[in-house]
């Protein structure tokens, strides 16, 4: 098994396997999200109690399963680069991060405006929101410490240390929170009771799901690309690429 | 061993011949706790209500603020890489660097509590358990924060950056301090919130000496 996996260190070959990958995400991805977006906001019917705005939900579930998603793969990659010495997963680490923090910021945002109409308060100090907004911070830190580094392969190797410090951190952080919040002022506001969905909400949901994740996975391949492009500027692989590309052009 | 016991000596003496930076976390915490009755009134129910949230807060702030100075001689005068070609074995060398940041930067902050209790008008069973998490809770600071310093020995950037990376995982330790503080204020026990501080504390003792000496390899490359 492992045979099939080695070749992808090797920067040109993780180059191409992210080529070969990209338009299959991206396609796929986009028609899912635009079909789940118009059978979301069009056709799935209103909640009972919340009425039409219950349909950010579409875009906030998606998007908070996913920033968790993101910062797995993020410690994966840097646990797998860290202990194999493997240059592409430090590479992919540093292409996750700053999808991840997008992605955290967005349902952070999309939070906030669901939250304004239901509980009239654009933020509550709730514990899903304080430790959402901690991985934000988190994202970001690996993000600034990988930046601070002149030398890109120390930089990786130093956010790589971070990113697997904030992931055994991650639950303890989880749970304090929620400890602290319930110990403080009790679950009033936000014990947002669950109607157990009906199929017609719970479809369109899946679909956007598997949208947003696709898409997520596009531009993770992308970043990829450009940081294996950016690094390995000099090599005669990424040159003869470059001119193709110039010769097809013109 | 023995070459541990000298580097500790070693590590001890030279802070003490910097007196005024040794005084530095110092001052810095004094001013903070004293700009919160300026900042928030002086009634003393707010500001016991407040207390042991802002004692920790400035604890944080102030451990920050020495922290950075942990390896950073060490690494501009090139003795780091001595010590890690030495032989010694890094983590128990990082183990005793932090203790000694420890004990010259954070252990008289916790010596001096009593007049911060005084401050802020805390009460006596509140004052031993905000010395009890103290003692317990900033442990974990340090050696958490070792990791990120050693990351960051290298650059010139430290301050904000440090900030950035540590206080998200600063959270846990001051949310269970202040509850335990919380709780003896209401004559509760608070030995349940002091018990996983402690667990907090054994748990980066355990593992934060190999982070940190890894962090201190990849500077040093």
């Amino acid at each position: 098994m492992w045979k099939w996996l080695h070749p992808y260190a090797k920067t040109e070959r993780a180059y191409q396997l992210c080529q070969r990958l990209l338009p299959w995400f991206t396609l796929s991805g986009l028609v899912l999200i635009v079909v789940g977006a118009i059978w979301a906001l069009a056709f799935s019917p209103a909640d009972y109690q919340q009425g039409d705005s219950y349909r950010i939900f579409h875009i906030h579930v998606p998007s908070a399963i996913l920033s968790k998603s993101l910062y797995m793969g993020m410690a994966s990659a840097a646990f797998v680069g860290l202990v194999w010495q493997i240059k592409t997963s430090f590479m992919s680490m540093v292409a996750f991060a700053p999808v991840g923090a997008a992605i955290t910021f967005i349902s952070l945002i999309t939070g906030a405006a669901w939250g304004k109409p239901m509980w009239g308060t654009w933020w509550e100090w709730d514990a899903r929101m304080t430790s959402q907004l901690v991985l934000l911070f988190l994202f970001l830190g690996v993000m600034a410490l990988y930046k601070a580094f002149d030398d890109k392969e120390q930089g990786s190797k130093a956010a790589a240390v971070m990113a697997i410090v904030g992931i055994i951190n991650l639950p303890i952080i989880h749970y304090s929170v929620e400890w602290w919040n319930t110990l403080h002022q009790g679950a009033t506001l936000l014990k947002l009771e669950k109607p157990s969905m009906p199929v017609e909400m719970l479809l369109p949901f899946l679909v956007s799901l598997f949208g947003w994740s696709f898409c997520c996975v596009s531009i993770v391949l992308l970043r990829i690309q450009n940081e294996i492009i950016s690094r390995e500027l000099k090599r005669p692989w990424v040159i003869a690429l470059a001119n193709q590309q110039v010769k097809n052009s013109s | 061993m023995s070459g541990l016991i000298a580097l500790f000596k070693r590590d001890l003496s030279v802070a003490f011949q910097q007196r005024s930076e040794l005084m530095q976390p110092i001052l810095f915490f004094v001013l903070v706790v004293s700009l919160f009755p300026l900042g928030v009134g002086p009634e003393s129910a707010i500001l016991q209500k407040m207390g042991p949230g802002v004692i920790w807060v400035a604890a944080i702030l102030s451990s920050l603020l020495g922290m950075e100075r942990l390896f950073k001689d060490d690494f501009q005068d090139g003795s780091l890489e001595q010590i890690i070609l030495s032989g010694m074995s890094l983590p128990a060398v990082a183990l005793i660097k932090v203790l000694v940041h420890w004990l010259t930067s954070i252990f008289p902050l916790i010596l001096l509590s009593p007049l911060w209790a005084l401050f802020l008008y805390l009460s006596e069973p509140m004052y031993w358990a905000l010395v009890w998490t103290l003692l317990l809770g900033t442990p974990i600071l340090s050696l958490i924060g070792a990791i990120a310093v050693g990351l960051t020995v290298g650059l010139n950037k430290g301050g904000v950056l440090l900030a950035l990376l540590l206080l998200p995982m600063f959270i846990p330790v001051l949310i269970f301090a202040t509850a335990a503080v919380e709780s003896a204020s209401l004559d509760l026990a608070y030995n349940g919130q002091l018990a996983i501080i402690g667990a907090m504390f054994l748990f980066s003792l355990a593992l934060a000496p190999f982070a940190i000496a890894y962090a201190l390899r990849v500077s040093q490359t």
